[in-house]
């Protein structure tokens, strides 16, 4: 248990999506200008990142690793089709999103109007592969603890993207040099907010 | 194919070549690609190999995607674009892994995440889908070479500054050190590299006018 709080608080402050790694810059960038649409994403890229990262680790422990395909039978133990980690993850992932994004229009359609634009937009964010990879590089243990590397992962990249939205909001009143205007000032400011949060390196519960 | 009636390196192509170095630069300008662009640029050696991936998968991609333009059910589309880059992704991160395995593991997830890399899917959405082969062809290695670009200038000021070398030989001389100068650490940390990437862009708009955006952004 306490080993699950460990993983959840440093995939949200020390190992962030957005200020360690650059994942999910794109749609961080795009998306950013104001608190609404941002919450919209980022709530989206939670919710994905919490379904597709325990998904392929099942996939990563019980097809792609080295001897996973024993379970099968004790032949196949030296076999190796981790090469294909990338095109069987991805491909998890683009038809999550769109499993997702019906579902979530069956059941929930509040829910869905708030996230609709946003699904389809996520299949090509880098911090949902990037998060899935990392899980596969890292080597975590139980499918536990990928989830809550994944559902970690997801909070830090939307504490990332609600702060520098409601900064660009703010920004608009002042003075910023007309080339720095928009995407210059933007990087800056995340610049800064990256120095911030590595404050928080080294904590361990 | 366009050959018939105009030439191969006709201006309009040769504007598909040289428009994203600057005016329509794929990183300061149509904001694509950022995400593996800064991970990886603390030295020069990698940032070259990313660039040089990016320029091959890119151009591949546009070209077959090109071909098959005719053949791909919209409905479906991004998923069969996916399936073209990743599978050029895996001929790239094999190779690396096999005649550059000092620098794969450098890189390490950030040769996957070529894959979701905005940059490739966008030209593909934007060019390749709705022109000839050829000047897809063009459109990617020029749109890559823009990304390459900016992957160098930035690898090349970190590491200068960050560790004193360039392309891993020392640079700055024993004397400067020996007279209290010191590598400033913080520019190997992540932060720097979004600030770096602030800066060009500051650059780049100062200069070129037209790019500045308006107040209401």
């Amino acid at each position: 248990m306490e080993n699950l709080v460990n993983i959840f608080v440093k995939s949200i402050f020390v190992d962030n999506m957005i200020f360690a790694y650059f994942l999910g810059m794109c749609s961080y960038l795009a998306v950013s200008k104001t608190v609404k649409t941002s919450t919209g994403l980022g709530l989206a890229v939670v919710f994905v990142l919490g379904i597709t990262v325990p998904i392929n680790y099942l996939i990563h422990n019980y097809v792609l690793k080295e001897g996973a395909l024993t379970w099968i039978s004790p032949q196949y133990a030296d076999v190796d089709l981790s090469f294909l980690s990338f095109i069987l993850f991805i491909a998890v992932i683009a038809s999550m999103v769109q499993l997702v994004e019906m579902v979530i229009e069956k059941f929930s359609p509040t829910l869905y109007s708030n996230l609709g634009i946003f699904l389809p937009l996520i299949a090509v964010n880098c911090s949902i592969l990037g998060g899935s990879l990392f899980m596969q590089e890292r080597a975590y243990n139980t499918l536990a603890e990928a989830t809550v590397f994944g559902l970690g992962s997801g909070v830090g990249w939307f504490l990332a993207i609600i702060g520098i939205a409601a900064i660009r909001e703010k920004i608009r009143y002042s003075n910023v040099p007309a080339p720095l205007r928009g995407l210059g000032i933007t990087f800056i400011i995340t610049g800064l907010m990256g120095i911030a949060f590595m404050g928080f390196m080294g904590i361990k519960l | 194919m366009s050959q018939d009636r105009e030439p191969l390196f006709s201006s309009k192509n040769m504007k598909l070549l040289r428009e994203p170095l600057d005016d329509s630069n794929p990183i300061t300008v149509q904001v694509l690609g950022i995400c593996s662009a800064l991970a990886i640029t603390v030295k020069l050696e990698p940032s070259v190999v990313m660039a040089l991936s990016v320029v091959f998968v890119m151009g591949v991609s546009n070209v077959v995607v090109s071909l098959l333009r005719t053949k791909i059910p919209p409905r479906i589309r991004i998923i069969v674009q996916l399936t073209v880059i990743a599978s050029l992704v895996i001929l790239v991160d094999e190779f690396l892994a096999a005649f550059a395995y000092e620098v794969s593991k450098q890189l390490s997830v950030f040769v996957g995440l070529i894959i979701t890399n905005c940059i490739i899917m966008g030209r593909l959405e934007a060019f390749a889908l709705s022109n000839k082969p050829w000047p897809s062809f063009l459109d990617g290695i020029g749109n890559a070479a823009g990304y390459g670009l900016i992957l160098v200038i930035v690898g090349f000021v970190r590491e200068l500054f960050g560790s004193g070398t360039i392309w891993g030989y020392q640079v700055v001389p024993e004397p400067a050190y020996s007279a209290g100068y010191v590598d400033n650490g913080l520019f190997i940390l992540p932060p720097m590299a979004l600030v770096t990437v602030g800066i060009i862009i500051w650059v780049q708009r100062y200069r070129n006018r037209k790019l500045i955006e308006e107040q209401q952004s």
